[in-house]
């Protein structure tokens, strides 16, 4: 229902940054997400950064084969989860 | 969104985790119902091609999480009043456009002469009305949790910014009402659900704890890539397997329990919950989003309300089961025939991310199992 | 000229309408057919011709890597092309709102000239109309053009069977990424600009490298999702494309990301698509390889005797969908 997409925050000038998604820049408020740095990785959406993501999720990945080669992982360790 | 790379671990990972959810489902009476609740993940699922890799003992239903499919026609009527009135722009997301009121769409009214322009950002509009000060600029402010805010936050930078000729014709809608009524009515039948990730981005997990509270339904948080669905069907079909309800979160790189904070206060400073009408769902007791009275004077209905006689005729379209996931697109004697993404009858058919519109495009009626 | 701007009287036959075309249009389109000033060019083809017309509106009228003066020359000239024809002639006529900036006309018929000499074709004949203040927005151009038939030419969608290679001459969707771009705030590295250039030097070496080719398309408006299904229909055939062979930069990715739109529907203003017969494929592709505007030209699909006028698409994952042709205009989307 909301296509957002993560960006990297390129400069902020007060509450507006540039951010780039694949090389793209343009603005993104920072309005909804005033603790942004330069850097972050952070999910844009109609105009808006709204969350700060990790890029990769490699080691998530890793674990879900690790599961799937029969290491343990419970539902219960799973629901305390937060990124 | 999924750009065809797809690494060779990824494609086997996907392979196995196919193979998994076979495993813990394959051997009951009855396919297990999945419902996504958003029209991305709806369209994320079909552009990957998923429904015809998973195993058929898992069916998935698309669920009400299209806020241009659920806005009802009234809306449009009257945001088209509006449009019609003396030295007045709208703003509007690119969606809204074909969007059928009770007799026209933004696209006929743009076609005939109305000042109706998209934008990317409900922000572009602050611009169109700085360089438009003699004239009337109105957003028009549909979306869910996700949104909202965006568009609380455009309201207040219109005030600090001291426009006086910016205005919201709001009709926001809240996902967790939308998902209670579709359990409290026996005839859905929903095993679990796929949970908005981008609505959760806002409301964090804990709005959706009351699915295996109050109604013992398992829920996962998905994320938008085709993996990370499939991850998140394959924890239904453990949670389901096991006879387990929780919340389990497989979008934690960006969703957090307590969601974003300062995302719903700035949506609790400009807007207040209401009841409001779902297209083809009726009326749901606090699923809306009003502008509290400090804000009426940037909020069209208050400033300048309109009535507009509501003028829909009945017909055959059957979007109203589809929401609930009672129905599949094809199963409407319209699919197709009288009502096309071109040509929408039905809310469903009218946005890209509409069901119907997703079956229709993408072959959903005719790739759903095997190849 | 007096003046800087277009005024209803330069369209009107008129002296000033002589003095246009004298002080602004000739210096820059000057030939000696033009300098003829005839109602008409008489023009002596030794070769079997194709004729075709096209409308030119854009906005914004320059963006990166061209304007509506490139286009309306490259798109012409491409047209001629697909049908396996040199472009020789082309008329231009050009509607002009009153108020316009003979500047800016300067501008636009100087692109005119450097895309029709890039391309090898002469403009002929021509017409200037002004209109009123918002009767039409700055500048529309029409060209039409006529192209020799290259010796060995068969192209057509009857001449295509199922079993056969779909071939694209290189990325998807530059051309509306780059303008989609520009009507929206976003900022693209210079690397990436419009894809439009004239394709009649490529064609030319594709047809001479091997008999095999079926059919050729300039996947325009409604991108390659549009060409790929209009070829389907007319040649009652399926087309299975794969996601993974499909040339897409990231940037054009990005775009589409942000935008909500997928690269298929993206207009293309100097990429082909080639319906090959396989024992054809390795020797059209290595010619295409050869040319800069083939560089990165690739295999994407194949047609089939599946569901005829059928598109569809295997994805990353193995999964196949429908790619349905596209509704129309592009816009961006939230949800």
């Amino acid at each position: 229902m909301c296509l957002a997409v993560p960006a990297k925050v390129i400069e902020i000038h007060d509450e507006l940054a540039t951010v780039e998604v694949r090389g793209v820049r343009r603005p993104a408020s920072l309005m909804l997400l005033p603790e942004a740095k330069e850097g972050d990785y952070v999910l844009v959406h109609a105009g808006f950064a709204m969350q700060i993501v990790t890029p990769e999720d490699v080691s998530e990945m890793e674990a879900l084969w690790a599961e799937m080669n029969g290491a343990p992982r419970t539902v219960e360790s799973l629901e305390k989860r937060d990124g | 969104m999924d750009r065809g790379a797809a690494t060779a671990d990824e494609k086997a990972l996907v392979k196995r985790l196919i193979e998994e959810i076979h495993r813990l489902l394959g051997k009951r009476e009855r396919p297990v119902r999945f419902m996504e609740v958003c029209g991305t993940h709806t369209v994320s699922i079909f552009r990957a091609g998923l429904r015809q890799l998973l195993p058929e003992a898992v069916e998935l239903v698309s669920g009400p999480g299209c806020p241009v499919c659920v806005t009802p026609a009234s809306y449009i009527d009257y945001a088209l009043a509006y449009a019609e009135e003396p030295d007045t722009i709208l703003t509007t997301f690119g969606d809204m456009m074909k969007v059928p009121g009770s007799a026209s769409s933004l696209a006929a009214a743009h076609a005939v002469g109305a000042d109706i322009r998209v934008v990317y950002s409900p922000l572009d509009s602050l611009a169109v009305a700085t360089e438009n000060p003699e004239k009337r600029v109105i957003f028009l402010a549909v979306g869910f949790e996700t949104t909202a805010p965006a568009e609380a936050a455009t309201v207040i930078a219109a005030k600090q910014q001291g426009l006086e000729n910016f205005f919201l014709l709001s009709a926001q809608k809240l996902v967790p009402p939308a998902i209670k009524m579709l359990l409290d009515d026996p005839e859905t039948q929903v095993d679990g659900f796929l949970l908005p990730g981008h609505v959760a981005v806002v409301t964090g997990t804990s709005a959706f704890e009351f699915l295996p509270r109050d109604y013992g339904r398992p829920g996962v948080v998905a994320g938008f890539e085709p993996l990370e669905l499939l991850r998140a069907i394959y924890r239904l079909a453990q949670m389901t397997a096991a006879g387990e309800a929780r919340i389990i979160n497989e979008y934690n790189r960006a969703v957090r329990s307590d969601g974003n904070p300062a995302a719903r206060k700035t949506m609790d400073t400009v807007y207040e919950t209401i009841d409001t009408e779902w297209r083809g769902l009726g009326k749901i007791p606090a699923s809306g989003l009003a502008m509290r009275t400090e804000w009426s004077s940037f909020d069209i209905a208050a400033v300048n309300p309109r009535t507009v006689s509501v003028t829909a005729k009945p017909t055959a379209c059957r979007c109203g089961e589809v929401l609930r996931g009672r129905v599949s697109p094809p199963d409407c004697p319209l699919f197709g025939r009288a009502c096309q993404p071109e040509h929408a009858v039905g809310p469903c058919m009218v946005s890209v991310e509409g069901v119907c519109a997703a079956w229709h495009k993408y072959g959903g009626s005719r790739f759903r199992y095997g190849q | 000229m007096d003046n800087n701007t277009i005024q209803l009287a330069h369209g009107a036959g008129g002296s000033r309408g002589a003095e246009l075309m004298r002080e602004v249009i000739l210096p820059v389109l000057d030939n000696p057919v033009l300098r003829q000033m005839h109602d008409g060019a008489v023009l002596s083809p030794r070769r079997p011709v194709a004729f075709t017309t096209d409308s030119y509106v854009v906005e914004p009228r320059f963006f990166p890597g061209g304007s509506i003066g490139r286009l309306a020359v490259c798109g012409t000239v491409n047209d001629l092309a697909m049908t396996g024809a040199t472009a020789r002639y082309l008329s231009l006529a050009l509607i002009l709102e009153e108020g316009f900036s003979i500047a800016e006309l300067r501008r636009v018929l100087k692109d005119v000239r450097e895309a029709a000499e890039e391309a090898g074709v002469e403009i002929v004949t021509g017409d200037t109309k002004v209109v009123g203040r918002g009767a039409a927005d700055g500048i529309y151009i029409n060209t039409a053009g006529i192209g020799e038939i290259i010796e060995g030419a068969a192209i057509s969608p009857v001449n295509i069977r199922p079993g056969m290679d779909i071939l694209v001459s290189g990325f998807l969707g530059d051309h509306a990424a780059t303008l989609l771009a520009a009507r929206h705030g976003m900022e693209l590295p210079e690397t990436i600009r419009s894809d439009a250039a004239p394709l009649a030097g490529l064609v030319r070496e594709m047809i001479a490298a091997a008999p095999g080719i079926a059919c050729l398309r300039d996947p325009t408006r409604g991108g390659a999702a549009a060409t790929l299904n209009e070829l389907a229909g007319q040649a009652r055939v399926g087309i299975l494309i794969d996601e993974e062979f499909l040339p897409v930069r990231p940037e054009v990715a990005g775009v589409c990301d942000l935008l909500g739109l997928d690269p298929l529907t993206l207009a293309n203003e100097g990429k082909l698509i080639a319906v090959v017969d396989p024992a054809a494929t390795e020797s059209v592709l290595s010619a295409m390889r050869a040319n800069p505007l083939g560089k990165e030209a690739c295999c994407i699909g194949r047609t089939t005797a599946g569901e005829p006028g059928e598109v569809t698409l295997r994805t990353a994952f193995g999964g196949i969908r429908i790619v349905e042709m596209p509704p129309g205009e592009l816009v961006p989307r939230i949800c």
